[in-house]
């Protein structure tokens, strides 16, 4: 984990500027487009195979960021359930209409952000060819621009919300196919983007946080890791704006704006220092050549594997950046790196940039080979690249690129959030032109009626939905805001509809036990919303006791049980019956006789825990110490009697 | 198009305005939006224009709230670089035919509209693997939705495709709409009979400006088939699956769509495509062998045919309204091996008296009408109801749109409907 070293002061000082932009899935019962459920499948019966092709723009210039997705040429596969897709899905479908629940569920959320909402509604088509969306586009419509959110005190802008569908979901990306599933493509999604703000990624994230409280709080969107999706625009002064993808939780979400601005501050610095260098723009006649035989007997595994499939090898000179490739002006953070990061993108493995060799196998003979080759003077740097020659020249194009923009500072670019909160290069900023009406749909008129009635459902704030669990449930007021937090909210409701079991402790376990147990390190999403449900109807039949449920949730997480029944049989935890814990409580104290004249009551307290070794999870504890407690002292009793 | 979709009232907004499509303006309604007019659709009402925003969106403003707008840039029109595409002086000529249905579009991002791509020079920067596989002239032939098309239309096809029998294409594409692909296929089947070049007759079921489009990977294959495969005959082209591999091409008179929207909506009835264009190969059906036939073209067609539905409830009446209007054929599509109700008998008697041929298909659609079997088919045989073995309801129409096109002798007709003229009969 990088440790951040760029300070809250410096923050302000850098002009950091955070655009959020929240992507939330919708529950309103069917897939926007069409009646489809939007579950999660698990098995896919249905396989297909699509090629997507690229679209001219009418200025006659590619979209660049579909140029750069064509150049990879990929076959996607396409896997679907007929229970979380149909026909509309696989694109052999018109859409059908606007689905009513995630057209309200959107004018609530813009009327509840004061947003000026339009009347009449165009769905776009919004290009996307990397093959997440079957029909090569998104469908995405915009609702409403402005509006304004409380936090803290402060207003904090609201740049425009949208209605749009959510994409297939990336099973896997392999060097010829691309799999995606379709259960996820056409989930409503509801896009707010805030306007940029300056700020420490700690308010960032109560921004953030805030939001996410207002859209749950009105009890139409989805639970869940992936539910609600962050962007982060960030830019410092001077820089583009870096789009940031894929922030699924608020503590990551923090450190990616934390990295970023040190990424991109670090970047200004290496420009900073390359204005003060001649540096002319590389010229791939002069200065890119091919050195394929200077590293036939390379030591390299990389470049000899490469070799081996038909690459051939290229070495670009450029002049006056020793020092610069390798140059760190933040842990971390270097040109070299962020190269590699953009090559790696096509497919490449990586590059090697003139300041980290010899090195990699990489050796001294071959560095002054390829030194003469290039005529590098002595201030000069180079990059070594192996690929498909076909692929090389893009490549190559692209990095020329890179290094020009590296002399401005920070260019504009789409990168994606990692788990630890760094980022990496994803692919360029999509240009503006590659959006058209989706002609198959009308427009989308808003009445006035369909206004009022979406005012009158605005929620009641996060404070007030807070209090009202709390009262209706009965929880303490930690309790309550954990689980409205949490992703079981609507798990605890249906749990606590059996009125057998107390919402507090329901409650307690979904909020504690189980993030316990995940930060044990634990998988949570082996564990079933079902089971979950399962377990607590156990517990309220008797079947099994409060403790065990630690213990059942246990090996479900760490694979050892496939489901609840395996579970308890497997920790053989099933509820003893009374009779026979009186027989065991009964022999507990005949075999313990010693220890009870010793220390008369007090010897609950060994004897407790002897009892709990055979009993803990399969009789309540208290139970256990209420009978034992009675038969220790009937047996002091007894023997005080005589006898 | 200055004003495209507006009337009425925005119309009016806008002349007086002195706004037209392309322009940019300054709106100030609750709020202030600057965009670029756009379009209006068609059945949309007279109260609001369209903008689209920098963002890309568009969105719909009503004129009843707007207190002000003013241009800041006039609407130029973009001259287009287009390239034209290479002639390889190896490679094979075919020609391409358009008669509407966009296999090839392009999109002004701009404006958001999707214009047809109709000369080679914008075909081939639509599609340009196929200047690798052939040389392509262009030629529009004329411009409407296939559902609109009328026997007049298969006439001037036909007739243009006539033309070229003698020229040095290797075949000849027709990029038609796929709504009434199959009867066009059937017309040019029966008129061409033994045209000595394949035809392809090729369409998209997802329009060719969306980068999911069926159209190209059609229009590749059925270049690659009219390059490579030495047959005559007219073919429809299209998906065989709803992947991207292989594309079936469907011999012109046994074929039928079968599917309001899938890619592989066209299919082959009772048996396999003649052709699958696949990766790497192109293979044929093991059943199938070309028309030997000489080319001795018949262009006509009478529409004076009626193809009626039998269904419970039809009102026998429909028959007496043709015969009263002139009709001077009647196909039926009958139930399971040929049949229709007994209620239709005294209408079929009248028909036949007054000399209209009456021909039995089935709308099983697959299998053979059989009418020995059952004693339904056995009356209707003797009431001079013809069975047309395995045609398919449609191409029986047109052909014998085309055989009364081509004779006046109600016996001649008879005897052309029973005659397997280009294999849409499989014995």
């Amino acid at each position: 984990m990088i440790k951040p070293e760029v300070s809250d002061i410096q923050m302000d000082k850098i002009g950091l500027r955070v655009g959020l932009e929240v992507h939330q899935q919708l529950a309103t019962g069917t897939k926007l487009f069409c009646n489809c459920s939007s579950i999660e499948s698990t098995e896919y019966p249905l396989k297909f195979v699509r090629r997507l092709r690229i679209a001219r723009s009418e200025l006659g210039e590619f979209d660049p960021s579909a140029l750069f997705e064509s150049s990879k040429q990929k076959t996607i596969l396409y896997y679907a359930n007929p229970e979380s897709s149909c026909l509309v899905e696989q694109d052999e479908e018109p859409p059908h209409d606007l689905s009513p629940g995630s057209k309200e569920t959107a004018l609530i959320m813009a009327s509840a952000l004061k947003t000026n909402i339009f009347n009449e509604i165009y769905v776009m088509r919004k290009l996307v060819i990397d093959g997440s969306n079957t029909s090569g586009f998104q469908r995405t419509m915009l609702i409403g621009l402005g509006g304004s959110l409380e936090v803290d005190g402060k207003n904090i802008g609201v740049q425009s919300i949208c209605l749009e569908e959510d994409a297939a979901k990336l099973l896997n990306d392999s060097v010829d196919f691309r799999e995606y599933t379709l259960d996820r493509l056409g989930v409503p999604l509801v896009e707010i983007a805030l306007e940029p703000v300056s700020g420490t990624p700690e308010e960032i994230k109560k921004i953030a946080l805030t939001l996410g409280r207002l859209l749950r709080a009105t009890k139409r969107v989805q639970r869940g890791l992936g539910s609600i999706r962050q962007d982060v625009n960030v830019s410092i002064e001077g820089g583009g704006i870096v789009e940031v993808k894929g922030v699924q939780k608020l503590d990551q979400l923090e450190k990616v704006v934390e990295y970023e601005a040190k990424r991109q501050h670090g970047l200004k610095i290496i420009a900073d220092k390359l204005k003060g260098l001649d540096t002319e723009r590389i010229a791939k006649e002069r200065d890119v050549k091919d050195v394929t035989e200077a590293f036939r007997n390379c030591k390299s595994k990389t470049i000899q594997k490469a070799l081996a499939d038909g690459a051939v090898v290229k070495a670009i000179k450029v002049r006056n950046f020793s020092g610069i490739f390798g140059f760190e002006p933040y842990s971390g953070i270097r040109l070299g790196k962020q190269l590699g990061e953009l090559v790696r993108f096509f497919g490449l493995g990586g590059v090697f940039h003139s300041d980290e060799l010899p090195n990699y196998g990489i050796e001294e003979a071959e560095i002054q080979q390829v030194k003469k080759i290039l005529e590098s003077q002595q201030n000069d740097g180079f990059l070594i690249l192996a690929g498909d020659p076909k692929k090389l020249d893009i490549v190559i194009e692209s990095i020329i690129k890179r290094i020009e923009d590296a002399k401005v500072g920070v260019p504009a670019e789409t990168r994606v959030a990692t788990m630890t909160g760094e980022t990496v290069y994803l692919r360029p900023r999509p240009g503006a032109s590659r959006m058209y009406p989706e002609t198959d749909i009308p427009p989308i008129t808003v009445t006035n009626n369909e206004l009022e009635e979406a005012k009158k459902k605005i929620p009641r704030s996060w404070e007030e939905s807070i209090l009202e669990l709390q009262k209706q449930y009965e929880l303490n007021s930690q309790l309550a805001l954990q689980i409205f937090d949490s992703e079981y909210l609507d798990l605890f409701e249906s749990i606590c509809k059996d009125k057998r079991i107390s919402p507090n402790f329901v409650s307690s376990v979904l909020s504690g036990t189980i993030t316990n147990l995940e930060r044990r390190g634990l998988d949570s999403k082996l564990l079933k919303n079902s089971d979950i449900s399962k377990a607590f109807e156990f517990l309220a039949e008797g079947k099994i006791a409060k403790e065990s449920l630690e213990i059942i949730f246990e090996s479900m997480m760490n694979k050892t049980a496939s489901s609840i029944e395996d579970a308890i049989q497997k920790n053989a935890i099933s509820a003893v019956e009374d009779s026979d814990l009186n027989n065991i409580l009964d022999e507990l104290v005949l075999s313990n006789t010693k220890i009870i004249e010793q220390q008369g009551l007090r010897s609950i307290g060994p004897l407790m825990g002897l009892a709990m070794k055979n009993l803990r999870g399969k009789v309540d504890g208290q139970k256990i110490n209420q009978l034992l407690e009675a038969k220790i002292k009937s047996r002091i009793d007894t023997s005080s009697k005589g006898g | 198009m200055s004003h495209s979709g507006y009337r009425g009232k925005s119309l009016e907004f806008l002349t007086k305005n002195k706004i037209e499509i392309g322009d940019l303006v300054k709106v100030k309604t609750d709020s202030a939006y600057s965009g670029i007019l756009m379009p209006r659709y068609e059945h949309s009402d007279d109260e609001h224009i369209v903008l689209k925003l920098k963002n890309g969106y568009n969105i719909g403003l009503q004129i009843e709230k707007i207190t002000q707008i003013e241009i800041e840039l006039h609407s130029s029109v973009k001259k287009e670089n287009i390239t034209q595409p290479q002639i390889d002086p190896k490679l094979p000529k075919i020609l391409l035919i358009s008669t509407g249905g966009t296999i090839a579009s392009k999109i002004d991002y701009r404006t958001g509209g999707v214009y047809p791509a109709l000369t080679a020079a914008e075909l081939n920067a639509s599609v340009p693997e196929l200047s690798e596989i052939a040389n392509i002239d262009t030629e529009v032939l004329f411009s409407e939705y296939s559902e609109n098309l009328l026997p007049e239309h298969w006439v001037k096809i036909a007739e243009k495709l006539d033309s070229y029998s003698r020229s040095e294409y290797k075949g000849i594409i027709v990029a038609h709409g796929t709504d009434t692909m199959q009867y066009t296929a059937a017309a040019l089947s029966f008129s061409l009979a033994g045209f000595p070049k394949p035809v392809a007759l090729v369409g998209s079921q997802r329009s060719s400006d969306r980068p999911s489009s069926d159209a190209a990977l059609n229009l590749i294959s059925a270049a690659r088939f009219l390059v490579k495969i030495d047959t005559n005959g007219i073919f429809v082209v299209m998906h065989n699956s709803i992947s991207d591999d292989d594309i079936a091409c469907h011999w012109g008179t046994r074929v039928r769509k079968n599917h309001t929207s899938k890619r592989n909506a066209f299919q082959t009835i009772g048996g396999s495509p003649a052709f699958i264009v696949k990766k790497d190969t192109i293979e044929k059906d093991p059943l199938f062998s070309p028309l030997k036939k000489t080319y001795n073209p018949k262009i006509n067609f009478d529409s004076q045919v009626m193809l009626v539905k039998y269904y419970p409830g039809l009102d026998p009446k429909v028959i007496d309204y043709a015969i009263d209007s002139g009709y001077k054929a009647i196909i039926f599509e009958g139930t399971g091996l040929g049949h229709v109700g007994k209620v239709m008998y005294e209408p079929i008697i009248r028909a036949k008296r007054k000399g209209l041929f009456i021909g039995m298909t089935s709308q099983c659609i697959d299998g053979i009408v059989r009418m020995t079997v059952y004693d339904s088919g056995r009356d209707l045989m003797n009431l001079g109801v013809v069975p047309l073995g395995n045609m398919i309801p449609e191409t029986a129409l047109v052909k014998s749109m085309w055989a009364l096109g081509n004779t006046k002798d109600i016996n001649e007709m008879e005897k052309i409907m029973q005659e397997n003229i280009a294999f849409e009969i499989s014995d």
